[in-house]
């Protein structure tokens, strides 16, 4: 035989996890785990009832109430009639499927993406889908996880796979040592500002590089959770001993001798010397600064400290269009810088940045100070575990004397579904990852940047270079 | 499953917009609904209607002399969330193509799954054939899914589609047939896995 050609982890995954690959068809790719929620399943069992079949395997589907669900008085009813209904549907769906559902009230609700690394269900190696593009998120731990739809979701509970093409691969490098307020919604914002939001549509992103190694496991998770803003399928860590130490005692994480017969197998897993990638790219950490966007879409993001572009200094011209309609809608002149500039909300929450880590960056930046009288500022822990470690920690108190208002775990403000939304025309500065038109409110206008950034935008009341206060 | 699709010839809508997220073509707070049917009245609804729900008159969906099975839209179509729901909405409302140069992945897979043909074409030919729609909504768009070419006033391009969707469009088929003739192959892979 001859020798095996190197591999990339992605491709040792994926290739691990064909249950049929025939000439003609996509590959049948194995789903170790399929998260689902309130908003893209309902019609996924519908299908199911249509067809009369069970779900392939329940022990491999994990459900929660996240994107529809008040972040008030969660204990009571949820009093619009369809989110209620919408919930309601998915506790009915789950019961007759036998499915495990994390419901409002459960000590482990909370975001999708926050839960199942925290519950040591997202685990090196694996495959996992969820009908949300985020799911993203998981490849922090050296796996393979992307979004889904809705007929994707009803395939996968009927038979844990999906129909997939391989896609590309994408290396992103980073070196170096990352500066002063610089935190890894940085980075990411950095990639994405560079290379666009259509910029690794087609591929599945590996970030590594010693900066990279550097994070903990909840910045890894910000990093590869905005991965699908610049198009790409997914993207991935591969698993080092941050990754095992965090693994390690997690509820369903292999316990005892056989988590480290798993670290052995997870050791395994990173990709082999002269592995091919179809495109690699390298940055330095030292060039990246505080980030924040100015646009509509992740891709139009700078430096805090920078202006915002000329409609002349367009590299695109047919890009010009689009770009003036995208300040239009923010109220901002092309040109124009954004320190300085008032914010009316400061929203800290999401799949992004709503761990405990964030809330703790939060909390060390606005410690004994009070918020600017022009802001009103959400603090959305992203499940009920960060929520309980915050009281804990009594992070509370910080942010009840600082005037923030911390509320219960789920998807908030983040998609302008629920309750939670940014008035038309308002300003707001937020840890989440997404910018588009209305997306935080009908007219909201949104600023992404880090949780750091934000802290410091909640106690000025308007955009801030952070390294003026640390 | 679905309709089956070989050719069609209509009017198209042009929509120049480019990155035109799925959060544009409908917003989260239409995704309440538990069924499928209902979700093109939505459609664009943030550029389609005031917050007082009175149709925006230059929106192009309001604009009576357009309209067609075909939607031609800029760069970067689709990015963004991966709800279906945006695949649904402009199926409901009665699209079966879009048109565009470039489009997100999720959202293509959803369009494929809900027999709505995204077609790939360049960004010339993309610019000639919003121009003209422009000019004259009343022009004829063909877009011939066996022979993978669409054409308008004597222009023509080819386009590529995946042979395994291909199939699936002619013949209305589903991937989970597919995969649910696999069940014996899932399980014993399942088991051992
Ligand atoms: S927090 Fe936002 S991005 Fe994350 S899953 Fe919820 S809605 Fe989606």
């Amino acid at each position: 035989m001859s020798e095996q050609k190197p591999k990339t982890i992605f491709e040792k995954i994926w290739d691990a996890h064909v249950v049929k690959r025939a000439e003609g068809y996509p590959d049948a790719l194995f789903i170790d785990r399929h998260y689902i929620h309130e908003v893209t399943s309902p019609q996924a069992f519908d299908g199911l009832r249509k067809r009369g079949i069970k779900v392939f395997n329940v022990n491999r589907t994990t459900a929660t109430a996240d994107h529809n669900v008040p972040t008030k008085d969660q204990h009571l009813p949820i009093k619009e009639a369809l989110s209620r209904h919408q919930v309601e549907t998915l506790r009915k769906n789950c019961a007759a499927f036998g499915v495990e559902l994390y419901d409002l009230g459960h000590p482990f609700q909370g975001i999708v993406h926050i839960i199942g690394p925290e519950l040591g269900l997202t685990q090196p190696g694996m495959t996992m889908v969820c009908g949300d593009s985020h799911t993203s998120t998981h490849g922090a731990f050296g796996s393979i996880a992307f979004g889904i739809g809705t007929s994707e979701v009803e395939q996968v509970l009927a038979t844990q796979c999906i129909l997939q093409y391989k896609p590309k691969t994408m290396k992103i490098e980073i070196n170096g040592k990352l500066g002063k307020g610089v935190v890894s919604k940085d980075i990411i914002l950095y990639i994405i500002s560079k290379i666009s939001a259509s910029g690794a549509t087609g591929f599945f992103v590996e970030y590594t590089g010693d900066a990279i190694r550097s994070l903990s496991m909840e910045a890894r998770m910000t990093i590869c959770n905005m991965s699908i803003e610049m198009g790409a399928r997914g993207g991935l860590i591969a698993p080092d001993e941050t990754t095992f130490n965090y693994m390690k005692g997690r509820k369903f994480a292999p316990q005892g001798a056989e988590f480290d017969k798993a670290v052995e197998k997870w050791k395994q897993l990173p990709s082999d010397a002269g592995a091919v990638y179809d495109v690699v790219l390298k940055y330095d950490a030292a060039d990246i600064e505080p980030m924040i966007t100015y646009g509509t879409n992740p891709g139009m993001g700078m430096k805090v400290t920078d202006r915002i572009p000329t409609v002349e200094e367009l590299k695109e011209i047919n890009e010009q269009v689009s770009f003036k309609k995208s300040l239009d809608y923010m109220g901002l002149e092309p040109g124009s810088a954004l320190l300085g500039k008032a914010v009316d909300y400061v929203f800290i929450g999401s799949c992004t940045n709503a761990r405990i880590e964030d809330l703790r960056l939060v909390a060390s930046i606005v410690k004994g100070k009070k918020k600017a009288n022009n802001v009103e500022v959400w603090v959305i822990p992203g499940s009920k575990q960060v929520e309980e470690q915050a009281l804990k920690e009594g992070l509370n108190k910080v942010f009840e004397e600082a005037g923030f208002e911390l509320r219960s775990p789920g998807c908030s403000a983040c998609l302008g579904m629920n309750e939670d939304k940014v008035p038309p025309g308002k300003y707001c500065i937020s840890t989440s990852n997404r910018n588009f038109e209305g997306r935080q409110g009908p007219r909201s206008r949104t600023f992404l940047a880090s949780p750091l950034s934000a802290a410091v935008a909640a106690i000025t009341g308007k955009v801030t270079d952070v390294r003026e206060y640390i | 499953m679905k309709d089956k699709f070989t050719i069609l010839r209509s009017t198209a809508v042009p929509l120049p917009a480019e990155n035109i997220d799925t959060d544009q073509i409908i917003p989260a707070r239409f995704l309440k609904a538990t069924t499928r049917e209902g979700f093109g009245d939505n459609l664009f609804r943030d550029w389609r209607y005031t917050p007082a729900d009175e149709p925006i008159s230059d929106f192009v969906l309001n604009n009576v002399s357009f309209s067609g099975k075909i939607l031609v839209a800029g760069k970067n179509f689709g990015c963004g969330s991966s709800r279906e729901h945006a695949a649904w909405a402009i199926y409901d409302y009665g699209f079966r193509v879009v048109v565009s140069s470039f489009f997100a992945d999720i959202f293509k897979n959803n369009a494929l799954n809900n027999a709505v043909l995204p077609v790939v074409v360049t960004d010339k030919f993309l610019q000639s054939l919003l121009e003209t729609l422009q000019q004259n909504p009343q022009t004829e768009v063909i877009v011939d899914l066996v022979n993978q070419q669409i054409s308008f006033d004597g222009k023509l391009e080819k386009f590529e589609i995946n042979a395994y969707k291909k199939e699936c469009l002619i013949n209305g088929y589903d991937d989970i047939d597919y995969l649910l003739s696999l069940n014996k192959e899932i399980r014993e892979f399942d088991l051992a896995h």
